[in-house]
């Protein structure tokens, strides 16, 4: 068990290690890479099936018992996050077979690729506060390389940024762990379920929701905390701009639940009415940056903070269906935005740039690519019978339960200005032809870089119409995950089991 | 920078330093102390020595390339965990190797908590050198 915990974190270290050792024999090391993919797959998909079948499951690293070691846990919303990181892992670990330029793979882009994956796997897994911090760490430091690599001078402005914004959330992270520290005595998440509930200094619950709202928030592009986002994410590959989507903001949004409803007491009303107002400013404002831009990235990375106010609008809520529906929308979000990032690249390859001024005739040539953006973009604006639908659905229906009327109304405003964006990427760069000569084919690709390119894209969007087909089993999944996590008592109990939950 | 005073103060400091780190790394099995903050402080020694001589010295004196060494160090913080497996342990469990035990006495405790913190300290003292030396050259 404790095996199996530990190694969607220690696979892609052994293999971000070798992979950079073999960096200046790029196939090797993109090989090297590639596989070890296949195996964090390969290994999330057991977790995953073993966490449905036993419930939550937990491990003492070093053999000290909780409080006192680090623990591993995986609940269902933790199986469910190892998952996606090992699919999106593995399905950008494809694209950018093709799209990273052999200089970035000199200089090691496999190698910090694998470390952000071990970052990312390693927050899913943690049961420790501190230690989610240290994978936080990790992730800053592999993510700013990945933003820099290649160090052309956007790069570098963007990186800066970047990581100077990311390192106050840092701190702020650790002024918190210390007061939870100087608080409860321990750091482990289960302990702190029933310790902080004995605190008795309302002044210091609040002082620490705010520090992890901010410190959180920031990781997560929350409103008003995300100007690092759009200052920085069109710079690098695609591919990284890809995983980034995919991953790094949901750790934050994956924090947020976590800590919200495993640490918090369940009626601390006063970090839900923040929450809430900050998603509901962060779905507007993201999605009205979206609608001002004019180039294909930067429109997707604005989407990025309007589609985390809705991943929060479901913490802030409360609700066992609210929470199911931030899950589900969690699930239908990475898949969905991921490929689209991807999709900008190949559209990037075929026209020449990213400007919607400048490009066009897409879909004449190449009514594959269009048909795949089709379905991810109008999925993401939560168009029925696709996947965001039913996230959507799930969300507004909670908010209508609680008689948030308007909480509703933003949503489905938010929604219509999404497909007011996603419509104008698709009449700009697919419908329109192509204002200077002719758009390339994906024919005109080799077979290997088609493959590369349209595989990842493929399953991707395979999986958003299977969801938004088939939905049951997947909202099932999300309503036992946020049962899990409104009542916390197994969890606690799995991790500490002296103490009988 | 070439002053006489700093170079000759180099001298000396540097092999202190180094031997701190050292002392750093042993202690922190049980007190305040470990690998990381003792790999930070041996890269430290060979930062001044960079400044009191030069790079080129500076990385003569390494011997290896700092990459490589942050690779062994994490490759050997990894191998650590191995024993733990063979002998159907959860991940990271303190395994000790008593060396020349006899009657009263354990012996010397090797354990993989120290193979475990060697690595850590190579890991860190190649990385911070590696940054070092790239941000020194422009």
């Amino acid at each position: 068990m404790g095996w199996l915990l530990a190694l969607p974190f220690l696979l892609p270290i052994a293999t971000g290690l070798f992979a950079l050792g073999a960096r200046r024999k790029p196939r090797r090391a993109r090989t090297i890479s590639l596989l070890g993919c296949v195996g964090l797959f390969v290994i999330v998909v057991i977790i995953f099936v073993r966490v449905i079948d036993e419930g939550t499951i937990a491990a003492q690293m070093g053999n000290w018992p909780a409080p006192f070691g680090i623990t591993l846990v995986a609940d269902r919303l933790s199986a469910i996050m190892l998952l996606l990181a090992g699919l999106v892992g593995l399905a950008v670990a494809i694209f950018a077979q093709a799209d990273v330029d052999l200089r970035r793979e000199v200089l090691g882009f496999q190698g910090f690729y694998q470390l952000l994956l071990a970052g990312v796997c390693g927050s899913f897994v943690t049961g420790d506060l501190f230690n989610l911090y240290v994978w936080f760490e990790v992730m800053l430091i592999a993510s700013f390389a990945l933003l820099i690599l290649g160090g052309e001078r956007a790069q570098l402005d963007g990186g800066i940024k970047y990581v100077a914004l990311n390192l106050v959330s840092t701190l702020f992270m650790l002024m918190a762990i210390g007061m939870v520290y100087g608080l409860t005595g321990t750091l482990n998440l289960a302990a702190l379920h029933t310790a902080l509930a004995q605190v008795e200094q309302p002044a210091a619950l609040h002082m620490l929701a705010v520090l992890l709202i901010v410190a959180f928030g920031i990781k997560a592009a929350l409103f008003p905390l995300y100007f690092w986002l759009p200052a920085s994410y069109h710079v690098p590959p695609v591919a990284v701009t890809a995983v980034f989507a995919g991953l790094l903001t949901k750790v934050g949004v994956y924090a947020l639940i976590r800590t919200f409803t495993l640490i918090f007491p369940a009626d601390f009303s006063f970090a839900h009415d923040l929450l809430l107002i900050a998603a509901l400013l962060t779905m507007l404002s993201g999605v009205i940056g979206a609608a001002s831009q004019y180039e294909f990235r930067k429109i997707l990375a604005f989407h990025i903070i309007s589609q985390i106010g809705f991943l929060v609008l479901g913490l802030a809520l409360f609700s066992p269906l609210a929470l199911a529906g931030s899950i589900f929308y969690m699930v239908h979000n990475i898949v969905a935005k991921t490929n689209l990032l991807l999709i900008s690249g190949t559209a990037r390859r075929m026209t020449g740039s990213f400007n919607l001024a400048e490009i066009g005739g897409l879909y004449r040539v190449s009514p594959v690519l269009a048909a795949v953006f089709f379905i991810a973009a109008f999925s993401l604006a939560g168009f029925p019978p696709l996947s965001g639908f039913w996230a959507k659905l799930m969300l507004v229906s909670a908010s209508l339960e609680q008689a948030a009327y308007w909480v509703a109304a933003i949503a489905l405003i938010t929604g219509a200005l999404t497909l007011f964006s996603m419509s104008k990427i698709w009449s700009e760069a697919f419908w329109k032809p192509h204002p200077t000569g002719e758009a390339r084919s994906l024919t005109s690709l080799t077979v290997t870089e088609r493959i590369q390119r349209m595989l990842p894209a493929l399953l991707l969007v395979a999986i958003t119409l299977g969801l938004g087909l088939f939905p049951q089993p997947l909202i099932q999944f999300c309503e036992t995950a946020a049962k899990e996590l409104l009542d916390p008592a197994g969890y606690v109990a799995t991790v500490l089991p002296s103490r009988g939950g | 920078m070439s002053s006489v005073i700093l170079q000759g103060a180099t001298r000396l400091l540097v092999a202190l330093i180094l031997l701190f780190s050292v002392y750093m790394l042993m202690r922190g099995h049980n007190l305040p102390g470990g690998g990381f903050i003792a790999g930070l402080i041996a890269s430290a020694a060979f930062v001044l020595y960079a400044l009191a001589w030069s790079l080129q010295e500076a990385r003569a004196a390494l011997r290896v390339s700092p990459v490589k060494l942050a690779a062994i160090g994490a490759l050997l913080s990894l191998a650590s965990a191995v024993p733990g497996l063979l002998k159907g342990f959860p991940p990271f469990t303190g395994l000790w190797l008593f060396i020349g035990g006899g009657e009263g006495d354990k012996g010397i405790p090797i354990s993989t908590v120290l193979l475990f913190d060697v690595g850590i300290y190579l890991a860190v003292l190649g990385a911070v050198l590696a940054l070092f030396f790239t941000i020194e050259v422009d």
